[in-house]
């Protein structure tokens, strides 16, 4: 093959990638030895942090890009793919994870927005995107600007799964009713849904989004897990449920299993005994307006 | 009689591989007559006549092969297996990491992401052994295969290593055919196999 010739960081790579994430775990981690044991444990992806979302939270103040130091160790600790968030429309975070050579950029509502109005132009960049999204619309707009993948938003470092359920439900159910439509219906449908009508009339053919879509935000055991992927998710995102649970190990293993048999009970049973504690977890109810992270980006 | 064909549904691109032996298939009307299926259970491999390894994460796949009771139905099935990526990380008789546990159906060494990381993958036109025109190839941190053992037939290779390879009716890409939409790579493993 001549070298000439070769292609990089195209479409189809880039969504290629994120199918081959499929039935599968992505953990937040904090540090190499974290990543190990996520590795270990069977995840398909690490995300690295400087915090997981429920420290996040408890800090407050601005949240930012985490330490490329922190990043560099985390790759250098495992062989799977590394992922790493960036602040909404912060081009230069994101310039900088992939100068570092990050597997795959997630634009986060969990880290303090960069700019109110637009997110990152994601087709100029070689490596790919996942962003999140609370609905249809939002989801094409996000793939729209080049995301390849989406990951449902739910409501990150609470530990409840409410949200998620929600986001999926949102989703799933506004492409369902879609069905049967006629294109000019469709197309009407778009403008209310603030969808490029191209991508929504994709959707509807597919019956399903045109890029991978994981589940995240809230998810904090096995059976969490396993409910997305019966909703339909194509795999998880699990942030802070794994290492701020009580035996992280076996946590990590235990969702892992649940999400490669999410229908099959008695499995899920079976790798959800004597984990010890899921992570404590927050109702969502009592959240101010300005600590709920989904509604951050539209 | 029917022939059937399970994709390993473990983790990775499971319904991609599923489309595409569908698309592969109709290429031949009426003629052939292939089931292809996700497989999720061990006691379903013998009842096949070719099992495909899809891409994804090896160690995960690897993980759950060992956890969930595949690997001996694996090593013991006698039908061909087809392997993309991941799966071609798996077939091999040894791997560089220590946390693949491989098969050890296919005579070579797999290196893993051996051209780099996400930033380094590429589609490029490659040229195959037997078939007439370049195949437009997607290398997603993909491996390559080393040392082949005298069985083996190299169907690909670049300056990394190989990328192509059958041993008897197996047939292992570096590469996803099951993202394009080019069947030659999976008519030639269906004839191989006796299927079509």
């Amino acid at each position: 093959m001549k070298l000439e010739e070769l292609r990089y960081g195209t479409e189809l790579l880039k969504r290629g990638f994120a199918s081959m994430q499929k039935g599968g775990v992505i953990m937040d981690v904090v540090n190499a030895g974290q990543a190990t044991i996520a590795e270990e444990a069977g995840a398909v992806a690490v995300m690295a942090l400087e915090r997981v979302p429920a420290d996040i939270r408890k800090a407050g103040g601005v949240a930012r890009m985490a330490d490329p130091a922190i990043v560099m160790e985390i790759m250098d600790a495992v062989s799977i793919p590394v992922m790493a968030k960036v602040r909404i429309g912060h081009i230069v975070e994101a310039q900088v994870l992939e100068s570092l050579g990050v597997d795959m950029i997630d634009e986060s509502e969990v880290l303090t927005p960069a700019d109110e109005q637009f997110h990152i132009d994601k087709k100029q960049f070689t490596v790919p995107f996942v962003c999140g999204a609370r609905d249809l619309g939002e989801a094409l707009r996000r793939i729209q600007e080049g995301a390849a993948m989406i990951r449902t938003k739910g409501e990150a470092g609470t530990g409840n799964v409410v949200e998620a359920v929600r986001h999926m439900r949102n989703i799933i159910g506004e492409i369902r009713a879609l069905q049967g439509l006629t294109p000019q219906e469709i197309t009407d449908r778009a403008r209310d849904l603030e969808a490029p009508v191209d991508l929504l009339l994709e959707t509807v053919k597919r019956g399903r989004l045109p890029v991978v879509n994981f589940s995240a935000g809230g998810i904090a055991t096995p059976c969490d897990a396993a409910l997305m992927m019966q909703m339909g998710a194509d795999g998880v995102f699990v942030g802070s449920g794994i290492f701020k649970s009580s035996s992280p190990e076996k946590m990590a293993r235990a969702i892992v299993e649940a999400v490669n048999h999410f229908d099959d009970p008695a499995a899920i049973a079976q790798a959800s005994r004597g984990l010890g504690e899921a992570m404590k977890g927050l109702d969502i109810h009592l959240l101010r307006d300005d600590e709920v992270l989904q509604y951050r980006g539209r | 009689m029917v022939a059937r064909i399970g994709v390993l549904a473990l983790q990775g691109d499971v319904s991609e591989h599923i489309d595409a032996f569908r698309s592969a298939a109709r290429t031949f009307g009426s003629e052939a007559s292939l089931e292809v299926l996700a497989v999720r259970k061990p006691a379903e491999i013998p009842h096949l006549d070719a099992v495909a390894i899809p891409g994804g994460e090896s160690t995960t796949i690897s993980r759950l092969i060992d956890k969930f009771g595949f690997y001996s139905p694996l090593v013991e099935f006698e039908g061909g297996m087809f392997a993309t990526c991941a799966g071609m990380v798996l077939m091999a008789r040894e791997v560089d990491d220590p946390r693949v546990h491989p098969l050890g159906l296919m005579d070579y060494a797999a290196k893993r992401n051996a051209f780099g990381r996400q930033r380094e993958s590429f589609e490029a036109d490659i040229g195959i052994a037997g078939l007439d025109r370049p195949f437009h190839a997607v290398f997603i941190r993909a491996p390559v295969a080393e040392h082949p053992g005298n069985g083996i037939k190299v169907l690909g290779s670049c300056p990394e290593g190989i990328v192509a390879l059958e041993q008897g009716r197996h047939m292992a890409l570096s590469f996803h055919p099951e993202l394009g939409n080019d069947p030659r790579l999976h008519i030639r493993f269906l004839k191989n196999c006796g299927l079509v």
